[in-house]
């Protein structure tokens, strides 16, 4: 079993009158059982405490300061006990998540003092501090290094500056009003996140989506999925100074995104999934021009490829470099690509069938892993793998349309009181989606647990096998979210 | 070496003409939409972004859409409203004050047509502040700022730098240094973690410098709104130039944005004219 997702409740003004911490735990056996399995803690209001797992369970980390910020949950025991989502300045005692505060106000920022950043003495040892604010175009996120001349020592950082309180910001609404909040948790993963709270919100529902609006779902999924992993390749091709590579994996991204704005009217596909199924169908003429950019996005990647292979510089910054090891990911449930490239076995389009791979008799999936990989080159190879196969299987998802409906009807207002949880497999993998109505059918909680949220802590280990200068190539071969890590 | 050489110069050129030739955004693409007079305009709680508002006074009802709020989903233009509104193609949408972003009608007499008129882009063009002309010329630097985005409308402005937008052939470019910047452009509803750093970045542009908010979040809040971990704008932080919709706004629409925002644009239409 591992650690899915932690989701802590604010139940004071129920009849139980307490807190509840919930660990959704999964199987790990690839294509094990598609199961959840949730063990609930009751948490006493007036002493809002629990044991911390993080020494037992590492990848409960991260969830047991969260909860600790947002509801005032203490995990006692807890071996960093810094704070993680709320910043500088954040008054004592007040907790945004908890269903007393009153989250449409502004707190405002109060001077503070600087954040406790592990730091490590000795001579010739330095701290370099790196962001929020980067020299490029890419999201915040502060990183201090710890290094002697240019290897890396140790590597803390500091994320959650994009926080904007949207899983607050969904409480109350109509959950179909919710869903286009979830659709813009992150950009990249547009389909991925607003597929996974459609589905949740669906099994709240008692319904499902027609098949054809499960094929195009999965036709989404995988357009997606392959934007990210070309324009990955892409930018690990910057981080590794091959200018050539750079700007033809943004040329082939930019045709995607094209064709995305075709398919969807939106180049990050949005306005396609929606609660129920789909709003738009494919047509025979948008089908033709789908399969002319797939053929040329396949024959631009093999090439690609084939320029990467044949370039010793480029081999060389990426062989050995960044190296998460196995037993490493399977610690702290890394997911995705990063995992599949330490041979770590996971996909959530296997483990937890949704879109077409849902319906009867679904569709062969190729999990890619590297069993002896772990470096960056295992992360590029996987990218480009997967890219494949999801032109491949866009291919065998269009066979099998059938004319049919696109949507069904959602109940209104939706049943009270119930849970969904969803697993989809997002660009950077599994996405753990659990959503909750109050009485009256509204939102009462939903979180989401991003595979970003995971591995990042894995990011600062692959860092501190490399150098100071290789760190970009590292955190791109990984290519997170920060986004959708900090919601 | 010799093989990457052949590659390129058999994918040959790829960049486009815009501005000065026009871009036609494809069949399915949701632009601003567009509200006809008459009684069956949606009412606001169709609009998951709060775009959408009403009051009545001795006209009758109003309506009145806020383009800096709206998140382009074209719910309001779905059914039982199609009739009432449709989701138009215009993506040229960037404007000097969120007051020229609210498209207003009556909604109540068919004979009554919008309240608020069009926006008068060349004109809003020639609004800009000479001062910032004089001294940032024909080229622009500008330094983006991630105040808290979904990272959708940074992608666009990445693809700006990719060889189909390439904006560099027309004298804009991003750099790595607040003081080395003309101007910003800022993504983001800011965030209360990243208030601080977004106000000391700005500060470090030398003056004049221009503001340039990037779609729904910066421009309003949007989605976002305003909340324990959020300003609900760049405008409740720091004073914006322009602000550019759109959820994200296209890569052209924030081209078209930065050049109203240099007031380039008469220059850039009269050539496509010719
Ligand atoms: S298209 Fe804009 S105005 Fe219409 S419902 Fe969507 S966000 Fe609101």
């Amino acid at each position: 079993m591992a650690l899915a997702t932690v989701v802590a409740t604010d139940e004071t003004a129920t009849p139980d009158g307490d807190l509840k911490v919930r660990y959704v735990f999964e199987p790990t056996a690839p294509g094990g059982p598609d199961r959840f399995v949730t063990l609930l803690v009751s948490v006493d209001a007036a002493r809002p405490e629990v044991p911390s797992l993080t020494t037992a369970v590492p990848a409960a980390n991260w969830h047991e300061r969260e909860m600790r910020d947002l509801f005032g949950i203490v995990p006692v025991g807890h071996p960093d006990p810094r704070p993680l989502v709320v910043h500088d300045g954040w008054p004592q005692g007040v907790f945004p998540l908890r269903k007393a505060f009153d989250g449409s106000r502004r707190v405002p920022v109060e001077p503070a003092d600087e954040f406790p950043h592990l730091v490590a003495e000795g001579e010739g040892v330095f701290e370099i501090p790196v962001g929020p604010i980067h020299a490029g175009i890419i999201e915040p996120g502060h990183f201090r290094f710890t290094s002697v001349g240019e290897t890396v020592l140790h590597l803390d950082a500091r994320l959650f500056y994009t926080h904007r309180g949207l899983e607050k910001r969904m409480e109350g609404l109509s959950p179909l009003d919710a869903f286009y909040v979830a659709e813009r948790i992150c950009g990249v993963c547009s389909v991925a996140h607003g597929l996974g709270y459609c589905e949740a919100l669906e099994q709240i529902a008692g319904v499902g989506a027609p098949p054809r609006a499960r094929l195009i779902r999965s036709i989404a999924l995988e357009l997606e999925r392959l934007y990210n992993h070309v324009g990955d390749v892409g930018n690990m091709c910057a981080g590794a100074a091959f200018h050539y590579g750079t700007a033809t994996g943004a040329r082939l991204k930019e045709r995607l995104q094209q064709l995305n704005e075709r398919l969807a009217g939106n180049r990050f596909l949005r306005g396609l999934v929606v609660p129920g199924g789909v709003l738009l169908d494919l047509s025979d003429d948008l089908l033709r021009s789908l399969a002319v950019t797939l053929q040329d996005t396949l024959s631009g990647l093999d090439s690609l490829m084939g320029h990467i292979e044949a370039n010793p510089s480029v081999v060389d910054r990426l062989d050995d470099t960044g190296i998460l090891q196995h037993q490493a990911a399977v610690d702290l449930a890394v997911a995705g690509v990063a995992a599949r490239a330490s041979g770590v076995d996971r996909d959530a389009r296997r483990d937890h069938p949704h879109g077409a791979f849902a319906g009867p008799e679904p569709p062969e999936l190729h999990v890619v892993t590297i069993p002896d990989g772990g470096d960056a080159m295992s992360r590029m190879t996987v990218r480009a793998l997967e890219a494949r196969e999801s032109i491949r299987l866009v291919g065998e998802f269009v066979r099998r349309l059938e004319p049919g409906p696109l949507q069904v009807t959602l109940p209104e207002p939706l049943p009270g009181g119930r849970i969904g949880i969803s697993a989809i497999e997002s660009p950077r993998g599994e996405a753990v989606h659990w959503l909750r109505t109050d009485p009256r059918g509204r939102v009462e909680r939903y979180h989401l647990r991003s595979p970003s949220y995971h591995n990042w802590p894995a990011v600062a280990l692959a860092a501190e096998t490399a150098i100071v200068p290789d760190f970009p190539l590292v955190n791109k071969s990984f290519e997170l979210c920060y986004s959708c890590t900090d919601r | 070496m010799l093989r990457i050489l052949i590659n390129a110069l058999r994918t040959g050129v790829v960049t486009i003409g815009y501005p000065a030739e026009p871009s036609v955004p494809p069949d399915r693409f949701r632009g601003a939409p567009v509200l006809r007079p008459g009684s069956h305009l949606p009412p606001p709680s169709v609009c998951p972004a709060g775009a959408i508002s009403e009051f009545f006074n001795a006209e009758g009802r109003h309506v009145a859409l806020d383009l800096a709020r709206c998140i382009f989903c074209g719910r309001c233009a779905d059914d039982p409203w199609a009739d009432a509104v449709g989701m138009g193609r215009d993506f040229e949408l960037a404007a000097h004050s969120r007051d020229h972003l609210r498209i207003e009608v009556v909604a109540d007499d068919a004979a009554v047509t919008a309240a608020r008129p069009a926006l008068d882009r060349d004109a809003e063009a020639a609004r800009t502040s000479s001062e910032i002309q004089r001294v940032l010329g024909r080229s622009l630097q500008l330094r983006h700022l991630d105040a808290g985005s979904c990272n959708a409308c940074d992608w666009e402005l990445t693809a700006l730098l990719n060889p189909v937008y390439d904006v560099r052939r027309l004298g804009i470019d991003f750099v790595a240094s607040p003081r080395h910047a003309d101007g910003v452009v800022v993504t983001g509803s800011v965030t209360r973690n990243l208030e601080t750093a977004v106000r000391r970045t700005v500060e470090a542009v030398p003056d004049p410098r221009i503001v340039i908010a990037v779609g729904a979040c910066a421009a309003s809040g949007g989605i976002v709104g305003e909340g324990y971990a959020s300003a609900g704008g760049v405008d409740r932080v720091l004073p914006v130039d322009v602000y550019i919709p759109g959820c994200p706004p296209r890569p052209e629409a924030i081209l078209f944005g930065i050049l109203v925002a240099i007031g380039r644009l008469d220059a850039r239409r009269l050539q496509r004219e010719e």
